[in-house]
């Protein structure tokens, strides 16, 4: 990697105050000293922000929590909150990486993480994201890429895990910067590749994502995940679903995949497909088969369609009776 | 690489015999040194630069930088470039310049990409890829690696165990899984057995020893018990 200097920032005004394009903030450091060390990005400074106080406790906020960005994913595997009252949050991380990712990583940090395509990843190709003309991915192996909004200038998929359990609880997120901090919904802070493709969320390069705020949970939920290996893998097709029940009859209804997008992917015709249903495997799977509608894939990943509407099928049926399925 | 490449060679004062100490790796870098020292730029010799306290301006870099890195419980004095990482420094810099030089080469460098865990040690209780965070980070905290984990002599029972259990072939993987099942087993004394699948995930064994790797950790445990741990 090319040599960097070093600000260790005490607090969120020094982080602020030192970030720029040219000094990107460091947290756990698992994906963004892999884009260093491959030439993909090469900034004059990083700004460590795991040393600022306050934003690394878990605390409880109007009934749900407020997460600093610091806090690892560990560390949110551990707390007792999270895993009974935020299921579908906890079934995302709990395979996220391995133990040692799981200890470096952050919420923050996985929010923010930068693409994992393969393409993005490799220098000597054209890649718009990192200010090339074309995309190598549309015409290359692409079987892990996105199979909505396909038809942007950039098809990688969302690196993050927790985003789609984030958008079923309807999270908000922190942001500080220059002008002082505001508080963005969680879904409008991902951002598809055709309002920006540089870029995959709304922070301008002095703004620091600084907690994640979880309302409380209001009914059941779960999160299911297809992937090739158990351990150290990403997932092929993921699905977070929230549902406020009334007995067996589910009044409302968010999913919300990830892996498939370059966003967390709400699938707003699932969501209709199953309000007002009584919630079992013929309900949960028509409203799977809506999820995958409008999905384009491209010339390699077909088969994620298939691997959609298994998740959100499975994530429903989970979260209804509260078991792994 | 670069990192490695930029590495200034050994001063003459650390040679094994001033150090009081022999290895493998010293005594190649001695070979290189006298083969290569009529060309060498005497900068590389490190001017008897003395070491200033450390301090923690708020910009350093990126020039090589003064800190502190405890390791195994001593304090070495390392001066890297903000990019150097915490294996990096583990392997090629501690107490580099200074009369007492060491190399903790334990913790091995295989994918350098927080993949296959090799270059795992314990930051301040939890295991962490040291190919994945920088050594200027790592100020003030507590570093473990495979060298520390014996207790003096005497092997420590995941140590034991290895030996006993066959749980290795290559052994390049080792160090990474010695660390991680110390780790384990300080967390967790009696993991199930898929518990430490579990905690072992995160570490490759490409000879594909993890059956023997997981019978040490289960019979780490049970001695551990025994001996009322």
């Amino acid at each position: 990697m090319k040599n960097f200097a070093y600000i260790n920032a005490a607090s969120e005004k020094a982080a602020i105050e030192s970030m720029s394009d040219k000094a990107l903030a460091l947290a756990g450091g698992t994906n963004l000293l892999n884009l260093l060390k491959e030439y993909v990005l090469a900034p004059e400074a990083l700004v460590n922000i795991k040393g600022i106080a306050g934003l690394n406790a878990i605390e409880s906020f109007e009934g749900g929590l407020k997460i600093g960005a610091n806090v690892t994913l560990s560390e949110l595997l551990d707390h007792a909150e999270v895993r009974g009252r935020y299921p579908a949050l906890h079934q995302a991380l709990y395979d996220i990486g391995t133990p040692q990712i799981r200890n470096m990583s952050t919420l923050g940090g996985n929010l923010c993480a930068r693409p994992h395509c393969w393409y993005y990843r490799y220098e000597y190709f054209d890649c718009k994201k990192r200010g090339g003309q074309g995309c190598a991915a549309i015409a290359g192996d692409n079987e892990f890429h996105a199979i909505f909004a396909t038809d942007g200038p950039c098809v990688m998929i969302h690196p993050s895990s927790a985003g789609p359990a984030l958008v079923v609880y309807g999270a908000k997120v922190k942001i500080a910067g220059p002008g002082g901090s505001r508080d963005a919904g969680i879904e409008e802070f991902f951002t598809l590749p055709a309002a920006a493709v540089a870029r995959e969320n709304v922070l301008k390069p002095n703004e620091l994502v600084t907690h994640v705020l979880l309302p409380p949970p209001n009914g059941k939920s779960a999160t299911y995940e297809v992937r090739h290996k158990e351990s150290h893998d990403w997932p092929l097709a993921m699905a977070s679903v929230a549902l406020t029940m009334a007995g067996e009859t589910a009044q409302e209804a968010r999913i919300c995949l990830g892996a498939v997008a370059p966003v967390p992917w709400r699938a707003a015709a699932a969501e209709a497909a199953l309000k007002g249903k009584v919630v079992n495997e013929t309900t949960a799977g028509e409203a799977a088969q809506k999820a995958a509608e409008g999905a384009k894939p491209l010339s390699g990943n077909k088969y994620k369609v298939q691997l959609v509407r298994t998740a959100v099928k499975r994530a429903i049926l989970a979260a209804a009776t509260g078991r792994r399925v | 690489m670069s990192e490695e490449s930029k590495k200034p060679p050994a001063p003459s004062s650390a040679s094994p015999e001033a150090s009081g100490r022999f290895s493998r790796r010293w005594f190649l870098q001695g070979v290189a040194l006298s083969a290569g020292t009529a060309v060498l730029p005497g900068e590389g010799l490190l001017g008897g630069s003395a070491f200033a306290a450390p301090q923690a301006p708020a910009r350093i870099g990126p020039e090589p930088v003064q800190i502190a890195l405890s390791v195994n419980g001593k304090d070495y004095q390392v001066k890297v470039e903000p990019r150097v990482t915490l294996l990096n420094a583990l392997r090629n810099y501690l107490n580099l310049g200074t009369n007492t030089p060491i190399d903790l080469t334990g913790t091995k460098r295989v994918c350098d990409r927080g993949s296959c865990g090799s270059c795992t040690v314990i930051l301040d209780g939890k295991t962490v890829y040291s190919c994945s965070v920088l050594a200027v980070e790592c100020q003030g905290k507590k570093i473990t690696t495979v060298e520390g984990v014996a207790e003096g002599n005497q092997p420590h029972p995941i140590q034991q165990a290895f030996v006993e259990c066959d749980g290795l072939m290559c052994g390049f993987c080792t160090p990474g899984f010695i660390v991680s099942s110390k780790a384990l087993l300080d967390r967790n004394p009696h993991p199930t057995p898929t518990e430490i699948r579990r905690a072992l995930n995160g570490n490759i064994c490409r000879c594909g020893t993890y059956n023997r790797v997981f019978q040490a950790v289960e019979l780490a445990s049970i001695r551990m018990k025994v001996k009322g741990g």
